[in-house]
């Protein structure tokens, strides 16, 4: 029983960081029906830009994050005016050949830069080991990652909800074309949220050096649990996404931990099953 | 939103070759000659190519966007080179074999691929590779894991011809296989079938107020290509007398889009033109360093899809749409 529940909060940690990551996928792909496969090379950028800090400068993890966050998005930012832009108006498969071979490249680049090997960060002590909560061991890092998950999503959730800037977003993913129509300068929400979307992916990237590891074929090994969490949840949604990255993470957990001899062929399974019965997502507003 | 620019039927309609065409089947003939130490090059020209054309039928011209052919590809591989170490080892029959497997395997994952829009048929494609590359590699009783499959010996060809150490007899095997295919597909293309599949790709929802079925063409075209690329994973794994996981892997796949997409999406010649272009390259920069080479194969793509739509051989005909009439004196 004590397996299940910690294979259960292990899976709600792992999905939680999977939301961070793609949550700006999601909005991005609901914006402007840009297939990024690339999404994941941002989250590899705030990994490496934080590991890179710590042991250039000795900053402390906690205090490389903000970095992470800042310089994932403006990398995103650069991106989505030289080149992502370019593609919004062309077909499906200009979109995934493009994204794919960014990919490619960023792969190649971070080879080039930090190595082939996995990269490590030190924890600070406070987060090391676990906390024994009614009888079960969480460990401390994982209960800091769902609290910040948490947090950042009541925040996104207040901004989309609350801000002037969060309406015009609403309004852009409901209709581009009126929302245009009413002054809302689609060009320039799209790529603010392309930014944001690209700091949480690397701040992602950056917490989860510890819990998804970190190498050059990062992008890559992601791709489909990004593009899934997008895919089920629906895109241009905050809940669709949520509930999907819990259900992943936890069913990845799970499956890794009691069936560890079929490695990753539930998820593969899992997510083929529920494309085909939720074509349209679990809760997008537009697939 | 279309996923290609609209083709001049002219171009298209006549299975016929021409001239020009007699000529380009026949370079890589003198190209064995000339270059006698290049053969194995040559050879896995031909045989990638196969999976490309393969992949062009199902992408360029019934518009599926795959990242799952090397699945088919190495279900394929597996199936040639199990067959040889279990006691089939008459290579024709075994091919045949190889492509009637993948082309069961094409037909299952097409009932799940076809329902979808763009993005559901890429996930479920990439699901699909996904899944057979796990399967692959679980299995290793059956597939050798990582280790691969090795010691597969091929019987020779028509029991004369023995694949020799240099590939002579694999350059011709596949030179014909690579034509084989190449005719077959022009045939099919060039028949109601195949106009009926240009005509989802342009206008999906107007196929069926001719009486088209849209599902069950596309359904067609997703297992022939399936087969079609499991007659290529055959091809490899006789001529290398190999195969090994990475013939099932995701990137396989990707690099299957990139030659293609080279060479030009819906052209039968762009698709041997990316294959041999792309191996070239590969050939020529990977020496230099393997990470190099996928930094410029990204780039290459990203080029590709900003500047050169149609890839390089849609430019060459853009070139030669341009020049034509300069040359017959200013007609316009």
């Amino acid at each position: 029983m004590t397996s299940v529940i910690g294979v259960l909060f292990d899976g709600l940690a792992y999905g939680s960081l999977l939301f961070l990551v793609a949550v700006g996928l999601s909005i991005t792909m609901g914006l402007m029906n840009f297939i990024n496969l690339a999404h994941g090379a941002f989250a590899m950028i705030g990994g490496y830009f934080s590991v890179w800090l710590t042991q250039k400068t000795g900053l402390p993890f906690l205090a490389t994050l903000p970095f992470a966050f800042f310089g994932a998005g403006l990398a995103g930012l650069a991106a989505e005016r030289l080149l992502f832009q370019r593609l919004y108006k062309a077909s499906h498969l200009d979109q995934v050949l493009f994204t794919v071979g960014f990919v490619f490249s960023s792969i190649a680049a971070a080879h080039y830069f930090f190595g082939a090997g996995q990269q490590f960060v030190s924890t600070p002590g406070f987060l090391q080991g676990q906390l024994r909560v009614a009888g079960v061991d969480l460990g401390k890092y994982r209960l800091f990652l769902i609290a910040v998950v948490i947090l950042l999503t009541i925040a996104l959730h207040l901004m989309f909800a609350k801000t002037r800037f969060g309406a015009q977003v609403r309004a852009s993913v409901d209709n581009q074309d009126a929302a245009a129509g009413l002054g809302v300068n689609v060009g320039l929400v799209f790529s603010l949220c392309f930014a944001l979307g690209s700091g949480l992916a690397g701040l992602g990237g950056a917490l989860g050096v510890e819990v998804l590891g970190l190498d050059p074929t990062f992008p890559l090994k992601y791709m489909v649990y990004f593009l899934l969490v997008v895919v089920v949840g629906g895109a241009g949604s905050l809940r669709g996404p949520l509930i999907a990255a819990l259900i992943l993470g936890v069913f990845d957990v799970a499956g890794k931990y009691f069936i560890p001899q079929a490695g990753a062929f539930i998820i593969y399974v899992l997510m083929i099953a529920l494309l085909l019965a939720f074509p349209s997502g679990l809760g997008g507003r537009r697939a | 939103m279309t996923l290609h620019e609209p083709i001049a039927i002219g171009r298209l309609a006549s299975p016929r070759p021409r001239l020009a065409e007699i000529l380009l089947w026949l370079t890589p003939a003198v190209a064995y000659f000339l270059f006698p130490d290049n053969l194995a090059l040559g050879v896995s020209i031909m045989t990638y190519a196969v999976a490309v054309l393969a992949l062009d039928l199902a992408l360029g011209y019934a518009g599926i966007v795959s990242l799952g052919h090397a699945a088919f590809f190495g279900i394929g591989a597996y199936t040639a080179g199990l067959l040889t170490i279990h006691g089939w080892r008459e290579p024709l029959t075994g091919l045949l074999i190889a492509g009637a497997v993948s082309l069961c395997a094409g037909f299952l994952g097409s009932l799940l691929v076809v329902r979808g829009k763009d993005l559901t048929r890429l996930m479920v494609t990439l699901g699909l590779g996904l899944v057979v590359f796990e399967l692959a590699n679980r299995m290793s009783g059956i597939t050798g894991g990582v280790d691969g499959l090795s010691g597969i010996d091929v019987a020779p060809l028509f029991g004369v011809f023995e694949f020799d150490l240099y590939g002579r007899t694999a350059w011709w095997y596949s030179y014909a296989v690579l034509f084989g295919v190449f005719v077959f597909l022009r045939v099919v293309l060039a028949s109601p079938f195949g106009l009926s599949l240009r005509g989802i790709r342009e206008g999906g929802k107007r196929m069926p107020a001719l009486g088209a079925s849209v599902e069950s063409r596309l359904r067609v075209a997703f297992t022939l290509s399936a087969g079609l690329a499991g007659i290529s994973g055959g091809l490899l794994a006789q001529t290398t007398q190999f195969v090994g996981v990475d013939s099932l892997s995701v990137p396989l796949a990707a690099e299957f889009l990139v030659m293609l997409v080279l060479g030009g999406t819906g052209r039968l010649y762009g698709a041997l033109a990316g294959t041999a272009l792309f191996l070239i390259a590969r050939e020529r920069l990977a020496d230099l360093n393997p990470v190099y080479w996928e930094f410029w194969m990204g780039v290459l793509l990203m080029a590709v899809v900003l500047f050169l739509r149609g890839g390089l051989v849609g430019a060459l005909a853009r070139l030669w749409a341009r020049l034509r009439p300069a040359s017959e004196g200013g007609a316009r």
